[in-house]
């Protein structure tokens, strides 16, 4: 026989509730339900007086149950809880009624509203007499963190923490750090050397005591939660002995195979078979390129072998796979460049001298192919006319609809660029909008303005090297709309260099699937919340920074990086933190060991035991969907805080009046 | 112990197949012990009563009524409330009586589709002037009446309160033998009767717990109807996608179906905390579809791959509730028109 | 009781994705039908077939499932899970006569507050057309509980 005393408080939110739901009305009818002991409606529930109303009443009254009608349980729920707290009554004896943002802001039918405010109300009211007293569960935090992602974010946290003084596991799937930050040449606006600032960092990254630094390292899979999560990286082999090498360099020198560098140069310049992807890497190992090697290809050559003044080349070195166990994760795997063949009109990779941004990139620095002289793609001849489209695969419903958030910026840096090295060269920069919104990104357009950058305001609609009139012959053509001048424009120019944007990692869903992560559409991360959580994500003790959460610059990659950090040192000092107890607990004496639930827990929580014949769920590793409490088909898992009768309870409250209709009904066919 | 006066014992039939009748009997050479303890007072299977010697007991007279069958006409419903107020414990006996079993099936039809299948569209039947029994009909003799067919069909426990709950169709001898034995104890030795609501004669857990057969993590990417397999000595019938209520039904029966390669139909009733075991199997079944990597389809192609799977059970009702019809949330498919207005919705 | 018939949704939503997607609806002040009344749950997996059959006896006229897009599930896959039961007891219902458009299920991310509010909106109306579901009614024609315990 259920005997709890309910106390219902209605929340007028100003007039956010009470202008369209007659609060007065849902709390007077409140009053009247089974279980209901006290109700109320108070202007504001989560001002401290509308607290004090309940922790007053429940001592008063000795209420055993609280049901607040207001806004989201997201919105107050902790703040309700800690009231009922305050008054010695466990938390979880709380339940909420969303009016606000599923009833009141939802309509504006204000009978439809009260209505509906009141089956929410008694659902709760139902709900919560069922509820049981639950307490959070601690878990210990593990001090070490697996920062996946070498590129500026990840550098940028790992450094933070191990700074802190905590351990820190590196892991980045390229043979260095350094991410795209290490292929840009000066970054915007203040013209800084890319390398310059990034390399004392990764520097930094190498030489501190704190962190393990697994390049060429790929996490293969993840298990645990937050506090401790056990994480199997494989070491790829790089056919050398990383004890012995010393980074002389002499092997590279001596390699006799020369590969086209589609990665780090952009295919623009050469790489041997055994190489550092550029000269200031970290590790400063090199690593062999199976593929083009000719001891793989055709078991012999070995030239590197016999020349490595400290024999450390290994040819025999298989992969490694090692365990690590850390307390948090911070995910930092960056982005993919947008590829530009995948817009056929604008030529790339049919029209010689229509470039990459990244290609671009790696011809103005001074370290790159062409020494940093601006050149077509014959090597030798400056261009004399450059145009930069914007928005390539960006702000475009047949590719990404997002702004990518970088390509205004870079592709000014691009305008200035030619106007420094290639001084009497005109530069056309075709562009949506401008969108120069950092510290000083405007006064950087301003500079560019003045340096006679010519912006055309259109999308580009083609580049061609179908001339029409003689001043076009040997030109690439860029036609577009002028919007400002309302004008189709045809631009003849010899360099094209298209902007791509930033898109997520080709594989962040799988990535995502195997840190148990949400993935938008576009497939970035999801992070907890956009505005107030941007580095946290759904999973505890997970968390993401840089561009694999959404394209940004480099001083937000390293914001979200240190934020990450911050947020990991937070649980790292605590020590132990508590785990909400939302979880599913298997009753062993009714469990038949049918084995329906075993395969359908994505955090493997749920473990078959063959000699007692039952299954059973780590405490520690479920997370509370409920998936198998659902499945479980002789009800023996428990979902805490969601469990059969609560929900069948609410289920009945929301469609109270439903019933009501049917028992006026009856009244009405009895005759008297 | 001569002058004792006996335990008085019924045992009635309501909408079944009889089956519950040859269980008891099948309890072997007890069934003399059972003459020897309890006086048979109404039991038309055995023996001759008639239901105004019933009428003429006193109320409570009767100290165990094993009531078996489900509540399909109004005579038995009658006699139900009437053996309920002769009877100091009233027990539903087997699956028609608990939960509607096979006879309930007919709830996903109308009574209307039901006396047409007997009386009319059926190829064995020789009914050209389409004769249908009627609720009264006059013939030489008088007035005859004959007891109203419901739109429903009825659990008894839906009628009259119900003491005990004796699941299985039917069910097992040797649970009835241990039942009776407790009874008797009750009776003679005044030994404690289990807990007024309980379920007898089966278990706490799913089939599974007593089922030989190996089992292991579950991905069905197709189901087999027993014909269209020959099922894998030893292992689980699940795992080889035929249906088998196992999970989701109580113990009690030895898993004597699973043991033969036969899927387990369910009728030992569902386990306690269940409201519908239908769905609850249904949940279980469909957790287990497999269509490989989700990952790798999109929307679309992903609902249809499931569509793919579900088509290979072709009667989710039949299967699912193939006993528990009668106690199931919903209890029956969506009433025909006709009989929501006839039931005053106007 | 002349009153137009307006259908009543229970909506299961998922902690994550569809009930911050009705959150956003409100803050947004999308003005949508109030028809539908949402009950949470962590996952889209975690609906019980048993609620659903238990809202339609209840007396709901429409029954919505709402989680997280595949591939987008806070729980990796629990939304597939949904879809699985989904489709199952669709056919079950079918068998039942209850209309396939009262049982819906639903994808919206937490920033698709339009999209949880337009498929409110549609299935209220393709609900109306269909009329009352009137399972209660029903359910007192078939099987109105007797008056027990006389004894």
């Amino acid at each position: 026989m259920i005997n709890e005393k309910v106390g219902v408080y209605v929340c007028h939110c100003g007039t956010n509730i009470a202008g369209t739901v007659d609060v007065h009305e849902v709390a007077e009818w409140s009053g009247r339900q089974e279980h209901v002991a006290v109700s109320r409606d108070y202007k504001f529930m989560c001002s401290s007086l509308g607290q004090d109303l309940i922790v007053d009443d429940i001592e008063e009254f000795g209420l055993t149950r609280i049901v607040v009608a207001s806004c989201s349980p997201h919105m107050h729920e902790k703040t309700f809880r800690g009231a009922c707290l305050r008054a010695g009554l466990n938390p979880f004896f709380l339940e909420m009624a969303n009016i606000r943002e599923h009833v009141s802001w939802a309509t504006s039918d204000k009978a439809a509203a009260t209505q509906k405010a009141k089956a929410l109300v008694k659902a709760a009211v139902e709900r919560s007499v069922y509820h049981k007293a639950l307490e959070p569960i601690p878990v210990t935090i593990e001090p070490a963190t697996l920062v996946v992602g070498g590129g500026i974010a990840g550098i940028s946290a790992a450094l933070e923490l191990a700074e802190a003084g905590h351990p820190v596991y590196l892991v980045e799937r390229e043979p260095s750090i350094g991410g795209h930050m290490a292929q840009l040449d000066k970054t915007f606006p203040t013209l800084d050397c890319s390398a310059c600032i990034l390399t004392p960092k990764m520097v930094d990254v190498g030489q501190h005591p704190n962190i393990t630094l697994m390049t060429y390292s790929e996490v293969e899979e993840v298990s645990g939660h937050i506090g401790s999560f056990q994480v199997t990286i494989r070491k790829k082999a790089r056919h050398l002995d990383e004890e012995l090498c010393t980074g002389c360099g002499i092997c590279e020198e001596r390699c006799p195979i020369k590969v086209v560098d589609q990665e780090f140069e952009a295919g623009l310049g050469k790489r041997k078979a055994i190489y550092r992807p550029f000269p200031q890497a970290v590790p400063k190992f090199p690593v062999i390129d199976e593929e083009h090697c000719t001891y793989f290809l055709k078991g012999k050559c070995k030239l590197c072998q016999k020349e490595c003044p400290t024999h450390s080349i290994d040819f025999t070195q298989q992969d490694e796979v090692c365990q690590v166990e850390v307390g948090n994760i911070i995910l930092a795997t960056g982005y993919d460049l947008f590829d530009s063949r995948r817009i056929p009109q604008y030529g790339y990779g049919r029209l010689r001298n229509v470039f990459t941004s990244l290609e671009f990139e790696r011809m103005v620095n001074a370290a790159g192919p062409t020494g940093g002289n601006i050149v077509l793609r014959d090597g030798l001849t400056a261009p004399k006319s450059v145009a930069v489209i914007h928005c390539v695969g960006s702000r475009d419903e047949n590719y990404h609809e997002y702004c990518s958030n970088v390509c205004c910026m870079y592709s000014m840096k691009f305008a200035h660029l030619v106007h420094e090295r290639v001084p009497d060269a005109e530069v056309f920069n075709f562009y949506i909008d401008i969108r120069a919104s950092g510290k000083g990104y405007e006064c950087f357009y301003h500079r560019l303005l003045k340096e006679g950058t010519h912006f055309v305001r259109g999308r580009v609609a083609e580049v061609t090297d179908a001339a029409q009139r003689p001043e076009e012959e040997g030109k690439l053509i860029v036609q577009a709309e002028d919007t400002l001048i309302g004008a189709q424009r045809r631009i003849p120019v010899d360099m094209v260099i298209l902007s791509a944007g930033m898109e997520a990692r080709h594989d962040s869903q799988e990535l995502a699937k195997r840190f148990g992560l949400g993935c938008d559409f576009d497939g970035f991360f999801v992070e907890r919340h956009p505005k107030l959580d941007p580095v946290a994500t759904m999973t505890e003790g997970i968390f993401i920074a840089g561009a694999c959460q959404g394209p940004k610059d480099i001083p937000a990659s390293v914001a979200q990086g240190a934020a990450a950090a911050a947020r990991v040192a937070g649980l790292i000092d605590r020590g132990t933190i508590m785990m909400e107890p939302v979880k599913a607990s298997i009753r062993t004496d009714q469990c038949s060991g049918c084995r329906i639930c075993n395969n359908l827990c994505p955090y493997n929580a749920i473990e078959y035991h063959l000699e007692t014949n039952v299954s059973e769920i780590s405490t520690a590793l479920c997370q509370g969907c409920g998936t198998c409490v659902a499945a479980c088909p002789s009800a023996a898992i428990d979902g805490a805080h969601f469990t059969n009768d609560q929900l069948m309870a609410e289920i009945e409250g929301i469609l109270w009046d439903q019933r009501e209709t049917e028992r006026e009904e009856e009244e009405a066919a009895v005759p008297a | 112990m001569e002058h004792k006066e006996k335990p008085k014992l019924a045992m009635y039939w309501a909408s079944s197949c009889g089956g519950c009748e040859i269980s008891v009997l099948n309890i072997g050479e007890h069934i003399l012990t059972v003459d020897q303890v309890f006086d048979l007072v109404f039991f038309p299977c055995i023996a001759d009563f008639k239901v105004s010697d019933v009428a003429n007991y006193p109320d409570g007279y009767i100290d165990l009524c094993l009531f078996n069958g489900a509540i399909r006409n109004s005579e038995n419903e009658e006699t139900a409330r009437l053996l309920r107020q002769k009877s100091k414990v009233m027990v539903a006996f087997g699956s028609c009586a608990y939960e509607g079993c096979i006879p309930a099936l007919s709830n996903l039809t109308s009574k209307q589709a039901t006396l047409a299948t007997v009386y009319d569209d059926n190829p064995s039947l020789d009914n050209p002037e389409h004769i249908r029994p009627l609720e009264e009909a006059e013939v030489p003799e008088g007035m005859l009446d004959l007891p109203e067919f419901y739109d429903r069909v009825k659990t008894l426990d839906q009628v009259v309160p119900v003491d005990y709950t004796i699941p299985g169709c039917p069910p097992e001898p040797e649970q009835i033998w241990a039942i009776l034995q407790v009874v008797v104890a009750a009776f003679t030795e005044g030994a404690p009767l289990p807990p007024p609501g309980a379920i007898l004669g089966a278990g706490d857990r799913a089939l599974c717990d007593e089922c030989p057969l190996a089992r292991e993590e579950k991905a069905v990417s197709r189901f087999y109807r027993p014909f269209e397999i020959d099922p894998e000595p030893g292992k689980c019938l699940l795992d080889q996608g035929i249906v088998c209520m196992g999970p989701a039904t109580r113990n009690g029966c030895k898993a004597l179906c699973p043991r033969v390669g036969m899927g387990c139909r369910g009728c030992y009733g569902p386990m306690e905390g269940v409201e519908d075991q239908g769905a609850k199997m249904l949940s279980a079944i469909a957790s287990t579809i497999d269509v490989g990597d989700p990952a790798d389809l999109d929307e679309e192609e992903l609902e249809r791959k499931i569509e793919e799977v579900v088509a290979t059970l072709p009667d989710p009702a039949g299967t699912f509730y193939r006993f528990s019809m009668g106690h199931s949330l919903l209890r029956g498919a969506r009433p025909e028109p006709e009989a929501v207005t006839e039931g005053g919705g106007s | 009781m002349n009153n137009p018939f307006e259908p009543v949704i229970v909506g299961f939503l998922c902690n994550w994705c569809s009930y911050r997607a009705a959150d956003l609806a409100g803050t947004a002040r999308l003005k949508y039908a109030p028809n539908m009344r949402a009950i949470r749950v962590m996952c889209s997996g975690r609906v019980d077939p048993q609620f659903v059959l238990k809202a339609f006896r209840e007396g709901a006229d429409g029954v919505m499932i709402a989680g997280c897009h595949p591939g987008a599930c806070h729980y990796v896959e629990g939304n597939i899970k949904a879809l699985k039961r989904f489709v199952l007891l669709r056919s079950l219902l079918q068998q039942w006569g209850i209309e396939k458009e009262r049982l819906q299920i639903v994808w919206a991310s937490a920033s698709e507050g339009t999209i949880l509010a337009e498929a409110v909106n549609r299935m209220t109306e393709e609900i109306r057309a269909l009329g009352p579901l009137q399972w209660q009614p029903g359910r007192t024609v078939a099987q109105r509980e007797p008056e027990l315990a006389e004894v």
